[in-house]
């Protein structure tokens, strides 16, 4: 008696096509196999679509071995600001800035000439000598909050509109954290710490290595708190200072001071500095 | 991000067939995939992400057409074209064949082969159904054949809106 071979599945055009780009499961494919042995029009096609696709590759290979030209990779990986990168070599730069304070969208007026180059030994310029209060008191809690593998945070980056709403409260201005993907940071979370007379948010980020970064805001810093006697004040300057092991950009820019602090070289901090003081100008 | 400049290189070359229009698509599409840096936590899947920002940006820049046409569905039959009287049908090389496709047939037949992408990733990518992906990949493939076998070439029919 001859047993009952149940049909086999009609193959269908598409899994012809998935069958060209191995996409079917392996008892499927040997499957279409037996089909287009006995097809050889059928299998004639299929080679030639593998062809073209043969073809196409190593037409296009040449491309991923090009050079890449100068505009795309700054396109792609944005040059510190300029007013960062003499910070970095040693001096400092005063930036006239109108900004509003923290995710207020204030008007932006931007004067243009009036940058200031301050070099040091003027009188006014800023030295990287050791950190005023402000800047103290970020790094230590740097150094406080950075080496907790778990309780880094008090409230995670999952919970991002939460912990915006609890630190906004607190604070009584918007506290959203930048985001530094770009950077190659992720936002692990926050917490509210004691400041000098009142509270501070510290956000926390780490990096595909695990280093952390933590940015540090305060609306209690004046201008006289962070400025040193004798300093113009008409100007927001972006200062450097080192605290043990902890390396810190600071600055104030209306009611409100930043620091940014983390282990990382000057160069490192100076790109961050400056994408968080971009994205402070751009309204969100 | 640096990292993925190369590939997006070769997938907008194979797409415009020129170097610096290419160029032009890849650099607006980093500096868009940079201002929408804030989204980047919530995508699941980089590579169809960014290729998504460059064919939106193509598909936007070419659809600038003097009368405003619409592409009939993907159910709609190709009519084939007799060759005009004293028409040479030549045999076309991979590169002018390609150029000859219609952009939605080219996308998918250089994101499979260029980069392996799976049907769901290039669904995902271009935002169609997978059932759109494999009809438009086999008229593709077919039509490629067939310029570069020197047939007559086929009508893409448009319907002037």
């Amino acid at each position: 008696m001859n047993p009952i071979v149940p049909p086999a599945t009609p193959v269908t055009e598409a899994e012809l096509h998935a069958y060209v780009d191995r996409q079917l499961t392996p008892e499927r494919q040997r499957e279409i196999e037996a089909y287009l042995a006995r097809r050889p029009e059928e299998a004639l096609r299929v080679e030639a679509y593998r062809g073209q696709k043969r073809e196409l590759q190593a037409l296009f290979k040449p491309v991923l071995e090009e050079p890449l030209p100068q505009r795309l990779r700054v396109a792609a990986a944005p040059p510190t600001p300029w007013y960062l990168q003499r910070l970095v070599a040693g001096l400092a730069i005063a930036v006239v800035s109108g900004v509003a304070g923290w995710g207020l969208r204030g008007s932006y007026q931007h004067e243009s000439g009036a940058a200031v180059l301050a070099q040091r030994g003027l009188p006014g310029a800023i030295t990287m000598t050791s950190a005023t209060g402000f800047a103290r008191r970020a790094a230590v809690a740097h150094a406080v909050y950075s080496p907790d593998m778990r309780r880094a945070v008090e409230i995670g980056a999952d919970q991002e509109s939460q912990l915006v709403a609890w630190l906004s409260k607190r604070m009584g201005a918007t506290m959203k954290p930048p985001h530094l993907q770009a950077l190659g940071y992720a936002l692990e979370g926050g917490r509210l710490l004691p400041g000098d007379k009142g509270p501070v948010a510290q956000f926390m980020y780490h990096d595909s290595a695990g280093a952390r970064l933590t940015l540090y805001v305060s609306n209690e810093v004046t201008d006289a708190g962070v400025k040193k006697p004798g300093e113009n004040n008409q100007q927001t300057a972006f200062r450097f200072a080192r605290e043990g092991q902890v390396n810190v950009f600071y600055w104030v820019n209306g009611p409100f001071g930043y620091a940014i602090s983390a282990d990382a070289d000057k160069a490192e901090l100076a790109r961050v500095s400056g994408e968080v003081y971009r994205q402070l100008e751009t309204p969100r | 991000m640096v990292a993925w400049v190369p590939r997006l290189r070769r997938y907008a070359r194979a797409l415009v067939n020129n170097r610096d229009d290419a160029d032009d698509l890849v650099q607006d599409t980093l500096e868009r995939a940079l201002t929408k840096s804030a989204l980047w936590r919530g995508v699941a899947d980089m590579r169809a992400w960014l290729f998504g920002v460059m064919h939106n940006l193509h598909v936007d820049g070419v659809r600038r057409p003097k009368l405003h046409t619409v592409v009939l569905d993907d159910d709609t039959p190709e009519v084939p074209v007799a060759a005009a009287q004293g028409e040479r049908l030549a045999v076309l090389d991979l590169q002018a064949a390609l150029e000859r496709l219609p952009v939605e047939q080219r996308e998918i037949i250089l994101l499979v082969a260029l980069e392996d992408m799976s049907y769901a990733e290039v669904a995902a990518t271009l935002g169609i159904p997978i059932g759109s992906v494999m009809s438009r990949l086999s008229r593709g493939r077919a039509r490629l054949q067939s310029l570069m076998d020197g047939q007559p070439d086929t009508v893409h029919l448009k319907v002037v809106k």
